[in-house]
Order: structure tokens, then sequence, then C-alpha cells
């Protein structure tokens, strides 16, 4: 009966529920736009296109700069997956429960790369870089990439280890195991889905980070996200449509694997939250 | 006997406080390196030129009248994006927190797509629907709507759609929790002491949902400051954020300096906000508390 009164205010005849449908419409529209957009033929970008063709994948597929940002955006986020994931796994389980005065510090140095203002965050490692010749350089990159996926991993990892019934650890150490050993052979192992959804929010952070990579590649060092920042600026043509449905579907398909494994629906809601 | 004892948990405890800042030493480490101290340089170049200390590079902003124009259009943005992202998320919320099963996943994901989206993409898309014969202006010309192509893209209009788009659905995922959290029968409670739908909500379900609300809004706001890509095309040359500033100033100045400078007063001004919301949110939780006990 509970169920029923809670689900009362989801009907059509409610106002709100209609409110809340169109403002899913305006956050799913531009998503929806870009895949029949990349099989325009038009030269010109319009929607709806005029005719249909595979042109522009062709054009992408062809092309040694494009090809090259995106076999180089997949490096960088890759390598960052690999550097974050640790760094920050090894911190949240050092701050997990725990709100004391220094925790609280670390925490906010530790989550402070999503709260400075990207702008300055670009030009402080653009200046940092040029002192040390870092600029255009895959470990320049990765660098501020892990930096960026930081928070994201730690908080996330944090919220996993939160919700860890506690009492099977307590009994490996009752059972004589070291604090590292419980870590090794039954913390992270039960943290295993929080660690996949962490994993894949350091890699999309570093796939898509622009605000950093924007400073910090260019040219032929240049990341997908800078690579179509440099060809929206210059000329709006429809292979940036085809990039655009690419990075779509594989978003997509990363993020449906982990709906896959199982842990979805719960993962997700969670991620959301912390961010 | 107690020393005995004591002694070598204490060592254990010892041990442990050490692993643990061990652990952090690497997070630490990297976020000195690359954030805090680059921004820290830059701070006090900011106040540094060939014969000391100088604050010409802040005297700069107050004399040229294009800075504080430039501030107040970014706090303007900044300020239009969160109310807009707030009315459009907290719908959604509603349904959101209400629904069950696989109709609340389908909601969640339409929610997240655009986070999952590159931020390109959106912009991409945005510049396509908004242009001035984009799918939105021959719609309304179709219709009889409007007379004449509207200027969409290129200006404020464009920038506010565009970064409310992104935006909204920061404000919908705390909102949501916050609804979640509250107790269903309180809204009823509301209900049968005779208080309409309208009333019920702006008395009881509102109020509750405050601590997501701020949430949200702090988080937007403080994002909004910091942007800079999407302005800089939606925008157009016609729409001059403060952070596109920090942006060509780069190019610009052959100094550190001048940048730097525009860079340390958007800190603070991150930083003023982050701490009155900070304040905001204990207010409001003691508040929440005090109206549902009393």
């Amino acid at each position: 009966m509970l169920g029923d009164k809670r689900r009362e205010g989801v009907g059509w005849r409610n106002p709100a529920v209609w409110a809340a449908w169109l403002v899913l419409a305006f956050l799913s529209a531009p998503s929806l736009i870009v895949l029949p957009l990349s099989f325009s033929d038009d030269t010109v970008l319009r929607f709806p296109p005029h005719a249909w063709s595979s042109r522009w994948y062709v054009a992408f597929f062809a092309s040694m700069e494009w090809r090259e940002a995106a076999t180089r955006s997949l490096l960088v986020a890759t390598a960052t997956t690999l550097v974050a994931m640790p760094v920050g796994v090894a911190t949240a389980l050092a701050l997990r429960n725990r709100s004391g005065r220094w925790e609280n510090v670390v925490r906010i140095a530790v989550l402070s790369p999503i709260f400075v203002p990207g702008v300055l965050f670009g030009v402080a490692v653009l200046f940092l870089y040029a002192q040390l010749r870092l600029n255009n350089t895959l470990l320049g990159l990765v660098l501020a990439h892990s930096a960026v996926a930081l928070p994201f991993v730690t908080v996330l990892m944090e919220a996993g280890a939160a919700q860890l019934d506690r009492s099977l650890e307590v009994a490996a150490a009752s059972l004589g195991a070291s604090p590292l050993r419980v870590i090794a052979t039954v913390t992270l192992p039960l943290l295993r889905p929080s660690i996949l959804s962490a994993a894949l929010f350091a890699f999309l952070a570093s796939f898509d980070e622009i605000a950093l990579a924007y400073f910090i590649s260019s040219g032929e060092y240049a990341t997908l996200p800078r690579r179509m920042f440099s060809a929206l600026r210059d000329s709006i043509d429809p292979t940036i449509a085809v990039v655009s449905s690419l990075l779509i579907v594989i978003t997509s398909a990363l993020i449906m694997l982990t709906f896959v494994v199982g842990i979805g629906q719960r993962r997700t809601r969670q991620t959301g939250l912390e961010r | 006997m107690t020393s005995l004892t004591s002694s070598p948990h204490l060592r254990a405890t010892r041990r442990m406080i050490q692993i643990r800042i061990l652990a952090c030493a690497p997070a630490l480490t990297l976020v000195a390196f690359v954030l805090i101290a680059p921004v820290g340089w830059l701070s006090w170049l900011s106040v540094r030129d060939s014969s000391g200390f100088t604050f010409r590079n802040y005297s700069r902003m107050l004399v040229n009248s294009g800075y504080a124009s430039s501030l107040e259009t970014t706090l303007e943005v900044a300020a239009l994006v969160t109310v807009l992202s707030v009315v459009l998320a907290y719908p959604v919320a509603l349904l959101l927190a209400r629904l069950r099963g696989w109709q609340a996943r389908l909601v969640l994901a339409i929610v997240l797509l655009p986070l999952w989206t590159s931020l390109l993409v959106r912009t991409f898309a945005w510049l396509v629907l908004l242009q001035r014969h984009g799918l939105i202006n021959s719609t309304l010309l179709t219709l009889g709507i409007i007379d004449a192509p509207l200027a969409l893209v290129n200006n404020l209009t464009g920038t506010v759609i565009g970064m409310t788009h992104v935006m909204t659905p920061f404000v919908v995922l705390p909102v949501t929790a916050a609804l979640q959290a509250m107790d269903p029968l309180l809204y009823q409670a509301a209900q049968s002491l005779g208080a309409n739908r309208w009333r019920a909500f702006w008395g009881v379900v509102f109020p509750l949902s405050l601590s997501g609300v701020v949430s949200g809004v702090t988080l937007v706001f403080v994002m909004s400051l910091g942007f800079y890509v999407m302005p800089s095309f939606l925008g157009g040359g016609s729409l001059r954020m403060w952070s596109n500033r920090i942006q060509t100033n780069i190019e610009v100045y052959p100094d550190w300096g001048a940048a730097s400078a525009l860079g340390v007063v958007l800190l603070l001004v991150t930083a003023v906000v982050l701490t009155l919301s900070g304040r905001v949110m204990a207010l409001v939780l003691v508040r929440g508390a005090a109206d549902a006990r009393g």
C-alpha cells in the first residue's frame, strides 16, 4: 500500500511529470542528433541531413591526423588509469571512515583538482611544464590527467569501502593476517565492483579531458579532444560528427560493459552522486 | 603489567599510522606537483616584477573597465546557469526519486547521458542545433512562432543553453538523493492534515530537499566560473567570460603575471563561494533537523 501511494505522483496527469520528460528530451537531444548527422551526405552541417552516405566515415579513417589523435588519447587514458588507480585506491583506504582534521586536509588536497577552476589549472600546468620541458609529452599529459582522475577514483573507492562489512576484515585480522595482507586478500577482492567503476571513470576523465589538454598538447601531439577543439574552431565539417558518434558509441559500450558485469545500477547511481 | 600489554599495541598503532601516511603520499605528491606548486608559484609571480613587489597586475583590472564588465558577465552567466539548472533538474529529480526498477534505470541513464558524452561533442551538437538555419530556428519558423531566425548562438543565450545542458545532471543527482532519503510518510501526513499538493510540496518536500539543492547549486556555480571551452565556441567573440580573458591573456601578454592575477581572482571568488556554501549547508542541516523534530 505504501508502494502504491509513492507511485501516485508518477502519473501522466501530473504536470511535473510532463516537465520532467521535456527536460529529459532536452538532455538527450544533442547526443541523439549526432549519430544521424554523421551519416550525412552534405558538405555543410544541417539537421536533418538532405541525403545519406558514409563518406565522412571514410574521410575520418583515411585521415592520419584523426587516427593519430585517437591513438594518442587511448594511450594517455590507459596510462592515466594505470597511474591514478593505485594512487587513488591507496589514498581511499588510508582515509576510509575517518574524518579527523588531518584526514580532511588530505581529502581537500586530493579533491582540489575538481574545485580549482579548469582554466587556472590549465595555465598552472602550462607554466610548470614550460619550465620542465614537459609540454607536448606523453609523461606530462599522463601526470596532469592522473591528477584530474584522482578525485573520482578516491571518492568512488571511499564510498565503496564505507559500505563494506567490516566483520570480514576483522575476522581475517583476528586469525593473524597482517593489515596489508587483509587489504590484499580480503578488502580489495570485496571492492572489485568499485575498482571497476573507478577505473572506468579514470579512463573517461582522461579520454574526454580538454581544459588542460588545450594548453599542454598541440600540433602533432594533440589528443582527440584537442584535435576536435581545433577542428571546431577552423571549419565545422561532418568529419567531426563522425568523431563524435564514435566517441558516443565507445563510451556507451564501456558503460554497458559495467552494466553487463552486473554492478551497473547500484554503482552508476553512486558514481553519479559522488561526482 | 599495563606497559607490557600496551607497548606492542602502541607499536602496532604507530605502524598503522605510518602505513596510512605512506599510502597518501603518492596522491599528495602528485597534486602538489601539478596543481598546488604551480598555482602557488603563479600567485607569487602575479605580485612580482623586475623591481620587486607590485600590484600593477591587479590595479590594471580596476583601471580597465573591460575587466569589471567581464567579471560581471561571468557572474551573470554562472548565476543564470545555476538557476536554470535547478529549475530544470527539480522535476526530473522528483520523477527519478519515485520511479522503481527499469523505469528508474532508464531515466537515470538519460540524465547521465550528457555526462558520458564528450564536452566537445555536446558543444558541437549545440552549434548545429542553434545555428541560424539550425533545427530550432527552422522549427520555430515553420510553426510560424517567429518571422526571422533568432540569434541563438555566438552570444549569451547560446552559452547559457549549452552550459545549462552540461550542468543540469549535477543538480539532478544530489536532489534525487535528498528526495530518496526523505520519509514519504511526511508528504502523506501533510496531505492528510489538509495540505493540498502544492502546499505539501513547498511546506514539506522542498525544504527537506534543500541540502541536495545546495550541493547542486554550489557545484554548478563553481564549475561555471571556470568554464572556458564551451563559452569560447557558443559565446563566439561577443561574450567575454573571465576564463576566456585568462585564456587570451596567455597568448597576448609576454609575462605570466598578468594572466596569473586573473587566475588568482577567479580562485578567490571560487573559495568565497565554497566557504559561504559550507556555512549555508550547515545552516540548512540545522534547520532541517529542527523542522523534522518540531
